[in-house]
């Protein structure tokens, strides 16, 4: 199949278009902005919907309206506009409507600054809005897979009909890179027989809402979606391991810290030193068992978190799998530095003299 | 073999295409790319750049702090980046623009008045073919016939009229350093 070079950006847009999209409700917002842009170009001629929305909440609002009716629909933005989304996202998964969710992250809190970070791993991953819910979090770290991910995002949305994020970085939104497009797998999907989009001979109505206002119906409910929760543990985690099966520090990081540390493990390789990668692809649901197993291994002495945050967000899932078993050390930058590869080896030099 | 370059220059310059047009001949003749913008607040320094990466394998990092090739177009750009480039790299220097030299004795500098030779060859907007040339040329990384194809390419129908400035700029560019 031939190589394209495709923005990250421009990827993700038409990568939704490939699967299925048929309504787009976004905001202008760097670095995201080339989504919009690319979406209100081509998704009219695909015979989808583009709406630029007055602002970030009614475009969140507009996909629940579309998601409602059985309609593909995304919306994009970044950080502080993924912020003002959150009301809408937690509607979503209280209604039970499948939708996609770029961000494209950059640097807080407030509206920091434009450049790439990783500061929305808790708002992500724990619910930046109300109530028990969980959003299926996909984390790519290069354009091909951001690609692939887009796509199969919508497919995870509909089969739980829940909202579906993909979170990367504006490095990634904004680099360029040789993808292909090759088929992604279909999934077996549900009929969308819930949606409002007219009675059409049935003997009900269906009703979207995440109203329940007598108690115990709302507890049903959340027993409900806390099921569903469940069946997406088991079934949609995923993970990369690169070099751990000998590694004796392991280095996490997921998105574009991940691949920087993917050039690090080269230096040290060489070296004789061994380090490993151990990349989260799903930050929820978080590959806990994986990191917990490969934490048990003799061979692991320490990890070392690398992260575009300065409090540690995943910081916080990667102590919970290692479950105090080997020492961790935190490696952070945030308002739009990222970690470099020489900071990275030398964390690893200092982790292993530690335990060694 | 692995090229990381940094490209930097005013905006309008034309330096984010030479990066462009280098990841887009490397993914042609079978190389690992990436390209990776400048967007942020350097750009209103006057440094608008672009990071490359041209390799055998994949590419982890597509940024770093370390180059093997600095293309200066301007002179903030020079100042800015010399520092970090790897010993025994090049830095190539848009000498029409920039009046300083390269002060560092282990880098090979080559000095290409990209808009000078943009001018003979009648056009100034195809500066930064002239500088693409010339990187070429000097690092051999890349074929010419590539380069040259792409150009076809890239004006395609009623743009083809530029062709064959824009391939004669690129020549010219490998000249300076040959």
């Amino acid at each position: 199949m031939e190589k394209e070079l495709w923005k990250g950006n421009e990827a993700i847009a038409e990568a939704a278009i490939r699967a299925g999209c048929d309504c787009f409700f976004g905001y202008p917002i760097t670095p995201q902005s080339e989504v919009p842009e690319y979406m209100s170009a081509h998704l009219p001629k695909a015979g989808g919907v583009f709406v630029q929305s007055e602002s970030e909440l009614a475009a969140i609002n507009m996909v629940y309206g579309a998601a409602g009716a059985g309609m593909r629909a995304m919306t994009s933005s970044s950080s502080p506009g993924v912020s003002l989304k959150q009301e809408g996202i937690t509607y979503l998964a209280g209604a039970e409507l499948p939708a996609v969710i770029i961000n494209c992250m950059r640097g807080g809190p407030g509206l920091g600054t434009i450049q790439p970070a990783q500061g929305d791993y808790y708002q992500a991953t724990r619910g930046g809005g109300n109530g028990d819910y969980r959003t299926v979090v996909l984390a790519p770290s290069n354009v091909q897979e951001t690609v692939d991910f887009v796509q199969e995002a919508f497919d995870i949305a509909d089969q739980y009909r829940n909202p579906v994020m993909v979170l990367c970085d504006g490095l990634i939104g904004q680099m360029m890179e040789p993808i292909e497009w090759h088929p992604v797998k279909k999934r077996a999907l549900p009929p969308k027989d819930w949606a409002a989009c007219g009675r059409k001979g049935r003997d009900h109505h269906n009703i979207i809402t995440s109203i329940f206002i007598a108690a115990e119906e709302c507890s049903d409910h959340n027993d409900h979606l806390t099921a569903k929760y469940a069946e997406m543990e088991k079934n949609e985690v995923r993970w990369e391991e690169v070099q751990c099966e000998d590694a004796e520090i392991v280095i996490t990081a997921y998105g574009t810290p991940a691949r920087i540390a993917l050039t690090a493990l080269d230096t040290l390789r060489a070296e004789g030193i061994k380090a490993g990668l151990f990349r989260p692809i799903t930050l929820w649901p978080f590959p806990e068992k994986a990191l917990h197993t490969l934490a048990e291994q003799d061979h692991v002495k320490a990890f070392v978190d690398v992260e575009m945050s300065t409090t540690g967000q995943m910081l916080d899932d990667v102590r919970l799998a290692v479950e105090g078993r080997k020492p961790i050390r935190y490696l952070g930058r945030a308002g739009g530095v990222m970690p470099t590869v020489e900071e990275m080896i030398d964390l690893v030099k200092s982790a292993l003299k530690e335990v060694k | 073999m692995k090229k990381e370059i940094i490209i930097s220059g005013f905006g309008g310059q034309g330096g984010l295409a030479i990066g462009k047009n280098l990841a887009e001949a490397g993914m042609a003749e079978g190389l690992n790319v990436t390209w990776a913008p400048s967007y942020g607040p350097e750009m209103r320094g006057g440094t608008a750049n672009c990071s490359v990466v041209l390799s055998d394998k994949p590419v982890g990092s597509p940024v770093f702090a370390r180059f093997t090739e600095l293309i200066a177009l301007n002179e903030p750009s020079l100042s800015k980046f010399e520092e970090g480039v790897l010993p025994g790299g090049s830095v190539f220097v848009n000498s029409d623009v920039v009046t300083d030299r390269v002060s560092r004795s282990d880098l090979t500098a080559y000095y290409i008045p990209c808009a000078k030779i943009a001018e003979e060859v009648g056009n100034p907007k195809v500066g930064n073919m002239v500088m693409l040339g010339a990187y070429v040329a000097a690092t051999k990384i890349l074929k010419p016939e590539t380069i040259e194809a792409m150009i076809q390419s890239m004006f395609a129908g009623p743009k083809a009229k530029f062709i064959p400035l824009n391939i004669e700029a690129f020549r010219r560019g490998m000249a300076c350093v040959q």
